[in-house]
Parts: structure tokens; C-alpha cells; sequence
């Protein structure tokens, strides 16, 4: 059960968004977030699932994988739905029954806002999607590189994200031997009421963690004996840099935003209540 | 190439709370002289310092008294730190805690991005490096999928990647089984072969130290025994004495022996025992 946590999954094939620099991804995604906040109107939404749906279909990855994405914020998305549609006065009433009012602004809203929001994690989850762990630290790195002027240690953060993205499927299967160590002697995970499992934890917890440290000891070890110290005047073995297809990347993601600003908020387009 | 002269390291020996209540003397009076391009293999027990000494030949560790010089570099010299890593490449005995690289490419390229290689250069290094140790063709494989034997051979070719003068090898066959031990020993061996760079061997199998050219043989700190491995081999006894398994084959020798047969000493491998049993009758 536990194999079954993947962080930052990646989809791994071959498609122009793969081939894509992991800057221009990071840039994009950020940008498409943005576009989903700057209007609110029927023509920005199809303009939004037009952009969405062109780059989920160049990506190659299966429509289903990224639905299986927005299983984690199914009970968060009813909530918001339901107290959009229940709270929001405004416009004629279209329903009643007992306490409940749905108007015009409320439906119009708590739709609008669920598309929204499985935008947004559909819009993210393609990044990881197409995007190796390793790509992503290197994008991050390099695009917040200027923080370095501000002492921010923009290299550093970027290798723990990327040593720790490398010890987690070790640090699982440490934690599935430990449990199971425990199991063979009779500890008990699975009955007993929340505190009682938070108890039985303890016992997984300790031993995963002593030797989390004694990994991080050897670990460091082995980074200084190799040389390390730290990003100056270190090189790349991988360095990114911004070929034709990034460019192109930037200047659609950048029409689109302008797009569907102007779209969005200026020409008038309505279906019946949207 | 390797030159320690009455190298001592301590460290603090603590009670419970964390107050010093002594110094324990890892290695205590160590003088070793290993020439450049040759085999060298440190055997001891555990606890024997040989770990701490091998340490040292890296400057992980700097000596608390007498001095290492690495390639005619004080290791006590922080200017000559770095200098002194790419000189002497060192691979552990844990093969998960000492790979980086999500993939094993981006982990054999570790040790040049630091040394500040150019990108080309670092390409190259990195193919002949993984085709020294036989791990070409899985370079774009995660590491967390190859087997222990595999992932040191990695770790070899992350060390041969900065083109070092001299491997030390800390234990590194100790968490391994037997095949995956043949594959790092062979894989070790035809490093000395092609390279010709300075292989020293940490380890407490003895199977593994036959074929080198000196052999010191640790206990407490000091170093107890040196010479070739027949010279060693030999004094079966000694051996014991220090906690050390002796390879069947010569420990089957020197029984007959003892029962009155007429057998050299110092036999190392089967063959030659089968050969100097026939030459008997």
C-alpha cells in the first residue's frame, strides 16, 4: 500500500511538451494559473479548455491520467460547488425548495469555479507530467537564480529537492521492511481506534529515522569526497538552454494570455445565464 | 603515491551525557608507503582502523598526529583539500547512500560538474567511465533499479569520471553477495589492467586481496602484518590471531600440512593446491 504514493509523478514518452527546457514549462504553467484568474466569462473558459486540451493532446499523456489527477480534490471541489450554489444571492431564483435557494449567480459561479479549480490541478499535474523530477529542480534553479543576490541559496535548496526526490523510493522501502520487522514480532498497525495507530507508529518512526541520518551522514561523505562544494564554480552535465521550439512555446503561451485577457473581458458573449 | 608517516587519529570517547572521558586511538603509529600504480589491500577485522585509514587518504579525515601526503600533498593543507579528492577517488561501502544522481548518467557526471569540466568534456567522461566498468548500456536507468553489484560499479565509474591518480575501495564488496562481489572485484581488476591507476582494497575477505602486490594486515590500530599475499598466506597462525578468516584452499594446505604432508606455504588457489598435491606422489 505504501508503493503506492508517487510524488511528482512523471509520464515519461516522447512528445514535443517533454522535449520541451523545464523553464519554459514552469513559465507556462504559472501563466495559464494566472490567465484562469484574470476574467471570468464563458469565452475565456472555452479559450482556456482549447489551450488546455491542444497541450494535453501534444503531451501524448493518456486524458484518463490526468482525471485519475483530480481524484485527491473531488471532496474539496463538492464543498466549493455546494456553498457557491446555496450561498450566493443574486439574480433571479431559479430553484427553491425547503432552505434552499439556487439562483442565477449562484450556478454561474460554483460552475465557473469548479472548472477553475480542476484547471488549475489539471494544468499543474501536466507540468509533472511531462517533466522529470530532475528537469524541474534544474528549471527551478535556474529560473530563481537571481534570488542569489539576496543571499537566498538558490542552488542548495534546488540539490535537497533533488537528493530528496532520489531517496524516497529508499526511504519507502526502508519503511515497508521496518514495518514488516515489527509486524514479525507482533506490533499491530491496522486495529485500535486513531490515537491507538498513531501509538503503534512510533516504533516505524524511530528506526526510520535514525537511519535517515545515518544516510544523510554517509551521504554527505561521499558528495565531499567527490568534490563537492557547493554551487560555485561548479559546471553542468545537462545545462539548459533555450532552443527554437522554447521560444515558440513562450510567444503562443503569451498570445494566449492576451487572448483571452481582451476576449474575456471585452467582447460579450453570453449563453443564456454563463 | 601514498605516503603516511607515524599517522595517529584520535577521537573523544564520550559517556552518555556527551562528556569527553577519553581519546580512543583509532589508528595509532601507522607508517605506510604504497608506489604509485600498484595494488594495494588493507585487511583487519572490524574495529581494526582500517576504515579510519582509508579515510584519510581522501582527507575526509585529517590525522591528529604524524602526517599523509597523497600524491606529495599534505592532507593537512586546506588549500590542497580538493586537489587531494580528485587525486585519490574514494567509494564506500553502502552503495545507496553514496549515489546523487537520480539517473545513473547524472551520477557518474557528479564528480567533473564539481571539478567546474566543461559540458563536452564532461559527455565524454562519462561514456568512457561507464564503459570501463561494463554499465554502458543502463546509463539512463535510475539507480534505484539496478542491483547492489551494479550500483558499485556505478560508484567506481562516478570516481574514475574525475580521473584520479589513485581508488581507495572502503569495504566496498562488504554489503554484497557473492556474484555481486565477483562483478566489483572484476570490475576492480580491469581498472588496474586498462588504467593504470592505484587500486587500494579495504576488506576482510581474503579472496579478494590474492592478487595484489602488498598486503597490510590491521588489528587495534597498528598495522601487524606486511608483505606480499604468499608471505602473509603463510602464517596461517598470525592470521588467527588477528581475527581473520583464511580462504579455504589455504586453510585446507596448511592442514595436510601440519598431518605431515610435503606442501609449500602459502598456497592461494585451488589449482595450485591440486598442482602441488599431484607434483607428491
Amino acid at each position: 500500500m505504501i508503493r503506492d504514493i508517487t510524488i511528482g509523478q512523471y509520464y515519461p514518452a516522447e512528445s514535443r511538451i517533454h522535449r520541451l527546457d523545464p523553464r519554459v514549462k514552469i513559465v507556462c504553467t504559472l501563466l495559464f494559473l494566472v490567465s484562469l484568474f484574470i476574467q471570468n466569462s464563458l469565452l475565456g473558459y472555452v479559450i482556456a479548455t482549447v489551450y488546455l486540451g491542444t497541450v494535453i493532446r501534444l503531451s501524448k499523456v493518456p486524458l484518463k491520467y490526468i482525471v485519475k489527477g483530480l481524484k485527491p480534490i473531488v471532496i474539496l471541489l463538492l464543498f466549493t460547488v455546494a456553498m457557491n450554489l446555496f450561498l450566493t444571492r443574486s439574480g433571479e431564483i431559479l430553484v427553491h425548495f425547503w432552505i434552499f435557494t439556487i439562483t442565477e449567480g449562484g450556478l454561474r459561479t460554483s460552475v465557473f469555479m469548479a472548472i477553475r479549480l480542476m484547471y488549475l490541478v489539471a494544468g499543474s499535474s501536466i507540468m509533472t507530467f511531462t517533466t522529470s523530477p530532475n528537469g524541474l529542480t534544474d528549471g527551478m534553479e535556474k529560473l530563481l537564480h537571481p534570488l542569489n543576490r539576496l543571499n537566498v541559496p538558490v542552488h542548495e535548496v534546488a540539490m535537497m529537492m533533488s537528493i530528496a526526490l532520489r531517496f524516497i523510493p529508499i526511504l519507502l522501502e526502508e519503511t515497508d521492511k521496518i514495518m514488516k520487522a515489527q509486524q514479525a514480532r507482533g506490533a499491530d498497525f491496522e486495529s485500535g481506534n486513531i490515537i491507538q495507530r498513531a501509538k503503534a507508529m512510533v516504533p516505524i518512526l524511530v528506526p526510520l529515522f535514525v537511519s535517515a541520518f545515518r544516510r544523510a551522514n554517509d551521504l554527505a561523505m561521499a558528495m565531499e569526497s567527490r568534490c563537492y562544494h557547493g554551487g560555485e564554480g561548479r559546471t553542468k552535465m545537462k545545462p539548459l538552454r533555450y532552443k527554437g521550439r522554447d521560444r515558440i512555446a513562450y510567444i503562443v503561451t503569451w498570445l494566449y494570455i492576451v487572448v483571452i485577457f481582451v476576449a474575456g473581458r471585452f467582447v460579450p458573449f453570453k449563453l443564456w445565464i454563463f | 603515491m601514498i605516503h603516511a608517516e607515524k599517522l595517529i587519529y584520535e577521537y573523544d570517547k564520550r559517556d552518555e551525557e556527551g562528556n569527553v572521558i577519553g581519546a580512543e586511538r583509532a589508528v595509532d603509529g601507522v607508517d605506510i608507503n604504497i608506489p604509485p600504480g600498484s595494488f594495494v589491500a588493507v585487511l583487519g577485522h572490524n574495529g581494526s582502523g582500517k576504515s579510519t585509514l582509508a579515510k584519510h587518504m581522501n582527507a575526509i579525515l585529517v590525522p591528529t598526529g604524524g602526517t599523509m601526503w597523497v600524491d606529495g600533498k599534505d592532507t593537512k593543507d586546506p588549500a590542497k583539500l580538493w586537489d587531494i579528492r580528485q587525486t585519490a577517488g574514494m567509494v564506500f561501502q553502502n552503495p545507496d547512500n553514496q549515489i546523487i544522481g537520480t539517473v545513473v548518467e547524472e551520477d557518474v557526471g557528479f564528480g567533473p560538474e564539481n571539478l567546474g569540466v566543461p559540458t563536452d568534456e564532461i559527455w565524454k567522461r562519462v561514456e568512457e567511465s561507464l564503459k570501463a566498468v561494463g554499465m554502458l548500456e543502463r546509463r539512463k536507468d535510475s539507480p534505484n533499479k539496478l542491483s547492489g553489484g551494479q550500483k558499485q560499479r556505478v560508484a567506481i565509474a562516478g570516481v574514475l569520471a574525475m580521473e584520479p591518480k589513485c581508488i581507495v575501495l572502503d569495504e566496498p564488496t562488504a554489503m554484497l553477495d557473492p556474484n555481486g562481489r565477483k562483478e566489483v572485484i572484476g570490475a576492480v581488476e580491469e581498472l588496474r589492467k586498462k588504467k593504470n591507476v592505484t587500486v587500494i582494497l579495504i576488506t576482510h575477505y581474503m579472496e579478494e586481496v590474492i592478487d595484489a602486490d602488498q598486503v597490510f594486515v590491521m588489528d587495534s590500530g597498528h598495522i601487524v602484518m606486511h608483505g606480499t599475499p604468499r608471505e602473509i598466506f603463510s602464517r596461517v597462525d598470525d592470521l588467527k590471531r588477528y581475527r581473520m578468516d583464511v580462504p579455504q584452499v589455504t586453510m585446507l594446505a596448511e592442514e595436510l600440512r601440519s598431518r605431515g604432508l610435503d606442501l609449500p606455504g602459502g598456497i592461494l588457489r585451488r589449482d595450485e593446491l591440486v598442482e602441488a598435491l599431484c607434483r607428491l606422489r
